[in-house]
């Protein structure tokens, strides 16, 4: 076998939790973390059946502030913040000029003129440097780049709620999904936290000052301990957001690719009358979409990955965009981009599997949704 | 824990285990299934197909990747473990024993003389494994 390794790498200001927890560090990106702890079917399962913590403090966070703040938002991002009550958030996208992601993002709404935006941690120099580069066109906005001084934990699974709650005084029950608090005590830590998440499951994302990261993580674990609570690495997190289907740049989603394409429409308000990347998406509405994504089932035994080429009777349609075993379906799955009309429920192709055309069939998405409870 | 003392090692932790008959059983090591983790699939080779040292002779896909296995000594391949068809994870719970991938008919003597005798292995190993 042959195994790949890493030196010099920026580390979170959780990373000594990582090697305490016995997490196997790796190469993410040029940040060291947790690709697993337990295993990642393991880890995947506990988040599924009871709740899992992570470490995301690699995301980046950008406050926006001004009278010009809405405005500014309102250019860069293809969804509507003028919608979000104090508090409340959304999903959305900056896109380049024709159309293509420059990132995916959540907009949080702290009051009337100030937001956080939370990007990708792949992304987050790009990202910045866009937001200011499109705010210089803007009166009255102020941009604060708060990645390296904000920690965040994710702490993710139907037990999360009774956990999380055991460590505050702030009822967290009237939290919703996609709404936020600032301020909440947890020891001595004050966070703003939120009911997010990227597992597909119910949880909280948790920011707070990189000294008050370590202790808060260990207050966690400590107050999950009796319902199972685990550390989860970054394997069964890419695992568990792609039986959700939520989308990661670099794959679903690039400057290549529009969300329309990506089955993301409904994050897209093309009512707003000005926003960058406007013009090519209401043609793509129009006109139709060049490529759609689709999710399948392998029929063949094999396991599609990433970036491998679809193809109809060997002619290449499309390829992959994220492939693995399932763990909570116990089957080979994928997301890829195919031609519109061959991307009906049912459809056929093949996957290129190491040279080998290996079938598979078109089923409907997401491929996991959590239980109603 | 020292590896099992009846076997012969590759750099890329790879085992062969020479039987009576003079046919020989392979698989990954310990240190593989290790490094690896869950592996949820296992491509193997065909009945009859002729491998030379060191050509990749199945591929071992874990949760995240899919890593190809070097064939430890050149021969043709006799049988298979089929029980790895539907139950991948055994390479991880026992990759000496249950978890064995190919059973094959040894071309040359030399190619053993190529591999790591288990104290070596162990040293190896210990060394960080190539790493």
């Amino acid at each position: 076998m042959r195994f790949l390794e890493l030196e010099g790498l920026k580390k979170t200001p959780l990373y000594d939790c990582h090697v305490k927890y016995g997490g196997r560090v790796v190469d993410f990106g040029g940040w060291a973390l947790s690709v697993q702890f337990k295993g990642i079917l393991e880890e995947h399962k506990a988040v599924r059946q009871r709740a899992g913590l992570f470490d995301v403090s690699h995301m980046g966070e950008v406050r926006v502030e001004g009278k010009g703040a809405l405005p500014f938002l309102q250019k860069l991002v293809s969804n509507n913040p003028s919608k979000l009550q104090k508090h409340q958030i959304q999903y959305a996208h900056m896109l380049y000029p024709n159309g293509g992601v420059v990132d995916d993002l959540l907009v949080y709404r702290l009051g009337d003129e100030e937001f956080l935006i939370v990007i990708n941690a792949s992304n987050t120099v790009k990202d910045v440097a866009w937001m200011r580069e499109v705010a210089a066109r803007f009166a009255d906005v102020k941009l604060y780049d708060l990645s390296a001084a904000t920690a965040e934990l994710a702490l993710q699974g139907p037990l999360a709620l009774q956990i999380l709650q055991r460590l505050t005084k702030t009822d967290l029950k009237p939290i919703k999904y996609y709404w936020c608090l600032p301020g909440v005590k947890f020891g001595r830590a004050t966070c703003l936290i939120s009911r997010t998440g990227y597992t597909g499951e119910d949880g909280f994302e948790v920011f707070c000052t990189p000294e008050d990261g370590p202790a808060l993580w260990d207050a966690i674990m400590d107050a999950g301990e009796s319902d199972g609570l685990q550390p989860i690495g970054l394997g069964a997190r890419d695992s568990l957001r792609f039986e959700a289907c939520m989308p990661l740049y670099g794959q679903e989603l690039d400057d290549k690719t529009t969300p329309l394409e990506a089955g993301l429409g409904k994050y897209v308000d093309l009512d707003k009358p000005d926003f960058i990347g406007r013009e090519p998406l209401l043609e793509q509405a129009r006109k139709g979409l060049p490529k759609k994504l689709a999710g399948f089932e392998m029929v063949d035994r094999g396991i599609a990955r990433s970036h491998f080429r679809v193809l109809r009777e060997g002619n290449e349609i499309g390829y992959v965009t994220t492939g693995m075993f399932s763990p909570t379906l116990g089957k080979n799955i994928g997301l890829a981009y195919v031609p519109p009309a061959l991307a009906a429920v049912g459809n056929v192709f093949d996957v290129e599997v190491r040279g080998k055309p290996l079938q598979a069939r078109i089923v409907p998405t997401p491929f996991y949704r959590r239980p109603r409870r | 824990m020292a590896c099992p003392q009846d076997l012969l090692f590759t750099r890329d932790h790879e085992w062969i285990r020479i039987q009576p008959d003079g046919t020989a059983r392979a698989g990954i090591c310990d240190f593989a299934q290790e490094h690896l983790g869950d592996i949820v699939f296992v491509e193997l080779p065909a009945v009859g197909k002729a491998f030379k040292q060191k050509d990749v002779f199945a591929v071992v896909e874990s949760v995240k990747a899919a890593s190809d296995c070097y064939c430890p000594a050149g021969g043709t391949v006799k049988e298979v473990n089929a029980r790895l068809v539907d139950e991948p994870a055994t390479i991880n719970k026992d990759p000496y024993g249950e978890g064995w991938m190919m059973v094959i008919s040894v071309a040359s003597r030399e190619d053993l003389r190529q591999l790591m005798k288990p104290e070596e292995y162990d040293k190896y190993v210990a060394e960080g494994g190539g790493h």
